[in-house]
């Protein structure tokens, strides 16, 4: 496979390092790494040797001596500048047909403009350490665990208290929104997958999964609030 | 949106809202352009700094905030009820910064008249064609450059005559 990356940074270097190692020091993937920063590039270059594109990733002939026009079969925008990994996944899809980016976030405000866009699938470390953190302490009956954006799902987490009217009901007894599936419930400390019959209590832990906007209908359904 | 076109057409008196992100030298002279003409003019800049530009008269409004954080466009009034922007002018010193701004605007304010500079020729290109307004100061000037040099070609020194050649 052929894997652009653009930012030679932390998580570019290692990317790049990963993708060309195969633990016996085989190549395993193809990749270039475009850094605009010099210093950076001459560490970068002293260890990928010509792997390593100098320039910035937002201009057409850096990413044309980079090899976009082959095209990649990943372009990883991973810089440090939301609207520069922005600007390079429009100009990789558009301009030059690559099938797959996957872009960065940096700041979890920018996501907005990133999925206004059609930038997706993105990564924000910021988003991802909060769900972790919201996962370990419940602060809300109901989290976001996984988006799958391009399948316009995504897998959310409730919290059954003792109060919770469905406390004591099976699955099928309960009136569940369509278009939405209760998959597997988390008790004792163990995950198991639920039948209809299935009886849910308090203390449970239910992940369900469902199209987005649906929570507030799973949440009346299971929670009545 | 549609409102404040219609605003402009019965009542120039009216004076019709816009918004000028980065408050540079571009930007700055926009603005008291567009103010001199009679628009409700509010300039965005990072840096406070920067509304000097603006001169001591500067009568419109501006805002301290980044035009990237939609709170600080919805401050500027982009999409009032009332009084939405009719344009926005997008002129920070980040090409792509002005590129991902001008973009929400359009797309996700429905702003018709959305006004981009882009510096980098290829960029300014790949973007127009896709729906953007953008100007280019750099090709503006090439072109500018070329033809001022291309009309110094046509004013031969006069001690030079020009003979026909036969054949």
């Amino acid at each position: 496979m052929y894997v652009l990356i653009a930012g030679g940074g932390k998580v570019g270097a290692n990317l790049a390092r990963v993708l060309l190692q195969d633990g016996q020091g085989r190549p395993k993937h193809e990749v270039t790494l475009i850094e605009q920063r010099r210093d950076r590039f001459d560490k970068l270059e002293a260890e990928f040797d010509h792997q390593v594109q100098h320039g910035d990733a937002t201009e057409l002939h850096i990413l044309e001596h980079a090899g976009i026009a082959r095209p990649p079969d990943i372009l990883v925008a991973a810089t440090g500048d939301d609207e520069d990994n922005m600007v390079i996944c429009q100009i990789a899809r558009e301009k030059y047909g690559v099938a797959k980016v996957i872009a960065r976030v940096n700041d979890p405000r920018n996501q907005a403009h990133f999925d206004l866009l059609g930038i997706t699938p993105t990564v924000c470390a910021t988003s991802n350490i909060m769900a972790l953190i919201e996962h370990e302490v419940p602060e809300h009956d109901l989290i976001h665990l996984l988006e799958l954006r391009k399948e316009n799902l995504e897998i959310v987490e409730v919290q059954i208290d003792k109060d919770a009217p469905c406390a004591g009901k099976s699955i099928d007894r309960l009136q569940l929104p369509e278009d939405v599936k209760v998959i597997s419930v988390m008790r004792d400390g163990h995950a198991e997958n639920v039948l209809g019959t299935t009886e849910l209590r308090a203390g449970d832990q239910v992940l369900a999964i469902l199209q987005p906007g649906k929570e507030d209908e799973l949440r009346r359904a299971l929670l009545k609030r | 949106m549609a409102r404040a076109r219609e605003r402009l057409l019965l009542s120039y008196a009216d004076p019709v809202k816009a918004i000028v992100i980065g408050c540079g030298r571009v930007g700055s002279s926009v603005a008291k352009q567009l103010q001199r003409t009679g628009w409700d003019v509010t300039v965005i800049d990072e840096r406070e700094e920067a509304f000097s530009r603006l001169g001591e008269n500067w009568a419109g409004s501006y805002i301290v905030g980044h035009g990237m954080d939609v709170d600080v466009l919805r401050e500027a009034g982009i999409d009032d009820k009332d009084d939405p922007a009719l344009a926005v002018v997008v002129a920070t010193n980040g090409d792509n910064t002005n590129i991902i701004i001008g973009q929400v605007a359009q797309k996700r304010f429905d702003i018709n008249c959305v006004v981009v500079r882009i510096l980098d020729p290829a960029r300014a290109e790949f973007y127009a064609a896709r729906g953007l307004r953008t100007v280019c100061p750099t090709s503006n000037a090439i072109s500018v450059l070329t033809d001022a040099v291309r009309a110094c070609e046509y004013t031969p020194p006069e001690n030079i005559q020009r003979v026909k050649v036969a054949g």
